[in-house]
């Protein structure tokens, strides 16, 4: 653990046990994150990056979860945490909003009736009068107009934005050190995601809060993220800076995402490039890097699975899991002139 | 407001006019069921039916028939075929009973039905669990005068611990009333005690899954608090819902064979006993006060769920 780190995470595995056997969703997963830092986990659906970021704060504990590894809070352990302890964290240290803004809130209580219940829960001495107050000032403070007045109204009278920035007003009502973000601009239109995104980019750098972001969308990591982690089937297979995961990218899965992204810079494709195939079963993964039954660039090196390491000399920083020369890799994510992952023959 | 009731009290009149004309309907095409030949008796003299259909008027077409016995049930002076008394009286008699036995049966088995699902719920998979799912399914698959029957068994003959059967007025005497309504009161509830239990329980476990659940844990709630007011009020709903509907169908004839086994003198007995004389004029009061109870807490239903969810508004006090 660097010595700045806020929260560290280490060989993180979380498997659940099914009539199938055991899936595992994450498959050992480390990174650190500092304050002020805007980590960006990225991958499509059952890469495990949800499931990661709610381990963190325990919300995946079941008795058919199997979890490993390590998650410190400064110097707290929070995975072999009691739940009593774990409740501490939750909301007062680390504040989490969700994918869907329709479906995060309970709909019987109206909006700063929750906020309320969220600091009253962690400070007991506070009069409901006075988080109610609180409440109004967040909510203006995330832009909702006419607060004083909109505190009362349940969340089915708010539109889906209005929802959100009253969902991350509630996560950060206890100031938080940390603020995970899980997909907070999917189930939004893309002028509302903009919104968003200026918004917790700008509580960012205020509050030089520590933000997990989670997404599928690289184009909105583009937007706010210092560092990014690209996950494929329960393990990261790249992780960088910003630029270095945009620029020179190492992964033939990342290739992929960026070569799926439209851009308005480009020339419009007749078809929007896509990687082939669907991701594995993570009941039965295939042996080596998961990425292999989809990658064109397959070789026989691939059945053994790479360690995440750092294999640029000039970019101590930047790992990746692909047995790839970076000589060979240059060459070979350049399709039609840009960054892609070709189609297979 | 004022609209929703306006339109609940037409639709209410509709459906007791529906429910007066089926009434009517089937009591004159069942056989048998003639009453000048019923109060005339066996072997009677024709002379004698001819003189009863005159008195009664038996001799008029249906419709008027009809007419004249919905002004009698409205008015109070619908007289019984059997007994010759005053219909309506006999009901108001019974009323106490009935309310007696239908509302502290509805307490307990709200009361236990919420408990069970709760627990049930919150220990999913768990002995408990399993101990209270067979419990519910052997109470909502045991008949009442079975249940009836074993209680008296049980409580009234090789433990004699209550009594067989009897009504004591409330305010006569609030214990010795209790007392007599115990097994009357637990034999009505079983059916929806087990009912309840399992409806609840898989509306929690829905909700359970729900987002705002999670987003409960993860703002830093405890369990207790997140079961409760995220996930148990949620799953109240539909079972406030559930038993708007069951506690007026209960009023409105649903306690008929406890009362009968009890022999509570209440109005659903007084139904059964009517039943058997084919006693048009206290079947067709009867049925007329059952179908208002029902259609009663059907609004009364309707407006205490939109008062528990509030994104359902009451037509027109939206606006």
């Amino acid at each position: 653990m660097s010595p700045q780190a806020l929260l560290s995470v280490k060989d993180l595995r979380v498997g659940f046990a099914t009539e199938g056997g055991l899936l595992q969703a994450v498959g050992g997963v480390s990174f650190d994150l500092a304050a002020g830092e805007v980590l960006a986990i990225v991958g499509e659906s059952g890469s495990g990056k949800s499931v990661t970021a709610q381990t963190i704060l325990g919300l995946t504990r079941s008795p058919n979860a199997r979890i490993e590894g390590s998650v410190r809070l400064r110097d707290a352990e929070l995975l072999d945490a009691g739940e009593d302890e774990l409740r501490k964290v939750r909301g007062e240290r680390i504040g989490m909003v969700f994918q869907d803004p329709m479906t995060s809130f309970n709909p019987v209580y109206r909006v700063g009736a929750q906020i309320v219940e969220a600091i009253r829960a962690h400070r007991h001495d506070v009069s409901s009068q006075a988080a109610n107050d609180r409440a109004v000032e967040l909510l203006d403070s995330v832009g909702i107009p006419d607060a004083e007045r909109r505190v009362d109204d349940y969340p089915h009278e708010f539109s889906g934005g209005m929802r959100q920035r009253a969902m991350i007003a509630m996560a950060l009502s206890l100031e938080p050190e940390v603020l995970i973000a899980d997909e907070p601009t999917t189930a939004l239109d893309v002028t509302i995601q903009a919104q968003i995104l200026r918004l917790l980019e700008g509580l960012n750098r205020e509050r030089n809060l520590a933000t997990i972001l989670i997404t599928h969308d690289l184009g909105v990591v583009a937007e706010v993220a210092d560092r990014v982690m690209v996950m494929y089937a329960g393990r990261v297979v790249e992780e960088g800076t910003l630029d270095e995961i945009f620029y020179d990218p190492q992964h033939p899965y990342t290739w992929g995402l960026l070569g799926s992204l439209t851009r308005l810079d480009r020339p419009r494709p007749a078809r929007l490039p896509q990687i082939s195939g669907a991701p594995p079963s993570l009941l039965a993964p295939p042996t080596g890097c998961a990425f292999r039954p989809r990658c064109p660039h397959e070789f026989g090196k691939c059945a053994e699975l790479p360690a995440l390491e750092a294999r640029l000399a000039d970019a101590p920083s930047h790992c990746d899991r692909c047995w790839l020369s970076p000589e060979r890799k240059r060459e070979k994510r350049q399709v039609a002139g840009q960054i892609g992952l070709e189609a297979p023959a | 407001m004022a609209r929703f009731v306006a339109r609940r009290l037409a639709g209410m009149v509709l459906v007791l006019f529906v429910v007066s004309l089926l009434v009517f309907a089937i009591f004159n095409v069942i056989p048998n069921s003639d009453p000048a030949q019923r109060m005339a008796g066996k072997n009677a003299e024709p002379i004698l039916v001819k003189s009863i259909e005159e008195d009664w008027g038996f001799d008029e077409p249906l419709p008027v028939q009809y007419w004249s016995m919905m002004e009698k049930v409205f008015s109070g002076e619908l007289i019984s075929y059997g007994d010759e008394l005053n219909v309506d009286e006999r009901i108001l008699e019974g009323i106490p009973a009935t309310f007696s036995l239908c509302i502290g049966a509805a307490v307990i088995w709200l009361f236990f039905g919420i408990l069970f699902g709760y627990l049930s719920a919150t220990r999913a998979g768990g002995w408990l669990d399993r101990a209270l799912t067979v419990g519910s399914v052997a109470g909502i698959s045991i008949p009442v005068f079975l249940i009836a029957a074993v209680l008296l068994y049980l409580f009234t003959y090789k433990i004699e611990l209550f009594p067989a059967s009897g009504y004591v007025p409330l305010l006569d005497d609030p214990l010795q009333w209790a007392y007599h309504l115990i097994l009357p009161w637990f034999t009505l509830a079983v059916l929806n005690i087990g009912f309840y239990s399992r409806v609840l329980r898989s509306n929690m476990l829905d909700v359970m899954r729900e987002d705002y659940v999670r987003t409960a844990r993860a703002k830093g709630l405890d369990e207790r608090r997140v079961l409760i007011r995220h996930v148990l009020r949620n799953s109240l709903i539909p079972v406030i819902t559930l038993f708007g509907l069951d506690f007026g169908a209960t009023i409105g004839g649903g306690a008929i064979i406890t009362e009968a086994i009890f022999s509570l003198g209440g109005v659903g007995q007084y139904a059964a006993d009517s039943i058997t004389n084919l006693d048009l004029p206290p079947l067709m009061a009867i049925t007329l006060f059952g179908a208002f109870f029902v259609v009663f807490f059907n609004a009364v239903t309707d407006v205490v769920y939109a008062y528990l969810d509030p994104r359902i508004r009451l037509g027109s006090s939206a606006q």
